[in-house]
């Protein structure tokens, strides 16, 4: 398998297979993101407890999956860049985060419009909601620790260490959290019971991952090939590409 | 161990000297502590509620102040490089760093909470648990805090990044400590918080360690 994946670990291959890849995945993340939201949006039946305003489900649910998918996939290329020392996974590293950052912030915002006609407040300290703002502010300490040094390859080495000190910690977060909630108050109002979802809705909703996902690969790809070219400036293939100068 | 042994009385003596490095911090504490009843008001069952996340939160702030400066000056002078580049084992060495680290800034908190106990009102049985949290609380927040002064060490904007760093990290060991605290507060038991902060230090005792030690190196390379 190794022997497969070494042309893999040089830059410049995973630069044009990034090129090659990213049109075609932003073209399926464009559409599957335009047929799951309309879908969703406008032609689904209305919920019968919730009416319309479940419908932001489809922006919240994928942008939350997707804000936990790819701190996974950070963090599983950032042991790959501490373990192999391999430069494609700590760029991977630093290309993800402001994409799963954006995913969390998603998440948070739709999480609290649609709290504020079911629940009646913009906020509550919910387990999930809690461990949803300790994720971005993960994120934002990766995206932080990335930029604070001089030199750019320790920071993707801190940023990496990071990532995986992390997930590390990600469960033992997560279950305190959420024990620190039911320890204080019996969540009244948060654990309404969601009724199995209907094929109807869940079909346009399962789209709407998929999509968030595409897009997600789309993103890593263009951010990739940014970071290889800044990394890679003063190696000749780069300067044939830019012009040969 | 005789290098663990050197290395402890090298920062010892260190921290002899500059008496700002940890007594600066612990002034902090009290300050912040202070300030409290001043911003939301003497009433004392308000403050004896309030207790466990105030104490909690200014122990935090008083360790980040303190853990800014841990690395700094052996980088500066090129100790940690040297040790790098000699192949010493930087295990004493970070050893040595977090058992003078809780030493200066963990344990004053603990011998400061009588004080702390008679400021916030806070009553017998949950000064008891007060003790016990502070003293499985502070070496695992010495841990964290050794940790993000390693990964920023070479850093250009150390302050608000360090904090950023453990802040999430920390989150468990403040839901649990203040728990027992309000648990003693209301005279249930509160061995099952006991416990879990326990099993956190000795999870974090066995991995933050090799964790320092990579980010130290990542930061002299």
């Amino acid at each position: 398998m190794f022997n497969w994946l070494h042309p893999f670990a040089k830059p410049e291959t995973v630069y044009h297979l990034c090129g090659r890849l990213y049109p075609w995945l932003m073209a399926l993340a464009v559409l599957l993101l335009l047929l799951g939201n309309i879908w969703g949006l406008a032609f689904t039946p209305p919920d019968y407890q919730q009416g319309d305003s479940y419908r932001i489900i489809h922006i919240h649910v994928p942008s939350a999956i997707m804000s936990m998918g790819t701190y996974s996939a950070m963090a599983i290329a950032a042991f790959i860049a501490l373990v192999w020392q391999v430069k494609i996974a700590q760029w991977s590293v630093l290309a993800l985060a402001p994409v799963g950052a954006v995913y969390t912030a998603i998440a948070l915002i739709t999480g609290m419009a649609w709290g504020k006609p079911m629940w009646g407040t913009w906020w509550v300290w919910d387990a999930r909601l809690t461990s949803e703002l300790i994720l971005l502010f993960l994120y934002l300490g990766v995206i932080a620790l990335s930029g604070a040094f001089s030199d750019r390859q320790t920071g993707a080495k801190a940023a990496s260490l990071l990532a995986v000190i992390g997930v590390i910690n990600l469960p033992v977060i997560h279950f305190s959290v959420e024990w620190w909630n039911t320890l204080h108050q019996g969540a009244s109002i948060t654990k309404f019971a969601k009724p199995s979802i209907d094929p109807s809705m869940l079909w346009p909703l399962l789209i709407s991952i998929l999509a968030f996902k595409v897009l997600m690969l789309a993103l890593l790809c263009l951010r990739l090939r940014n970071a290889i070219l800044l990394n890679e400036q003063h190696r000749p293939w780069v300067k044939t590409l830019a012009g040969g100068h | 161990m005789v290098t663990l042994y050197r290395f402890t009385q090298r920062e010892l003596c260190l921290l002899a000297r500059q008496k700002a490095d940890w007594l600066n911090p612990l002034l902090f504490f009290v300050i912040v502590l202070s300030l409290f009843p001043l911003g939301v008001g003497p009433e004392p069952n308000l403050l004896r509620i309030m207790a466990p996340g105030i104490v909690w939160i200014a122990a935090l702030l008083s360790v980040l102040l303190a853990a800014e400066r841990l690395f700094k000056d052996d980088y500066r002078n090129g100790v940690i490089e040297q040790l790098v580049a000699a192949k010493q084992p930087l295990l004493s060495f970070v050893l040595a760093k977090l058992i003078t680290n809780w030493l200066s800034t963990g344990l004053p908190l603990v011998l400061l909470s009588p004080l702390v106990a008679l400021l916030l009102n806070i009553d017998q049985a949950s000064l008891v648990a007060m003790v016990f949290t502070l003293l499985l609380g502070t070496p695992l927040l010495s841990l964290l805090s050794v940790m993000g002064a390693a990964l920023t060490v070479s850093a250009d904007k150390g302050g608000i990044l360090l904090a950023l760093l453990i802040l999430p990290l920390y989150i468990p060991l403040l839901i649990f400590a203040s728990a027992a605290m309000e648990a003693a507060a209301m005279a249930l038991p509160y061995y099952g918080q006991l416990a879990i902060m326990l099993a956190m230090l000795l999870f974090a005792m066995a991995l933050i360690p090799l964790a320092v030690i990579s980010a130290l190196k990542l930061n002299v390379s």
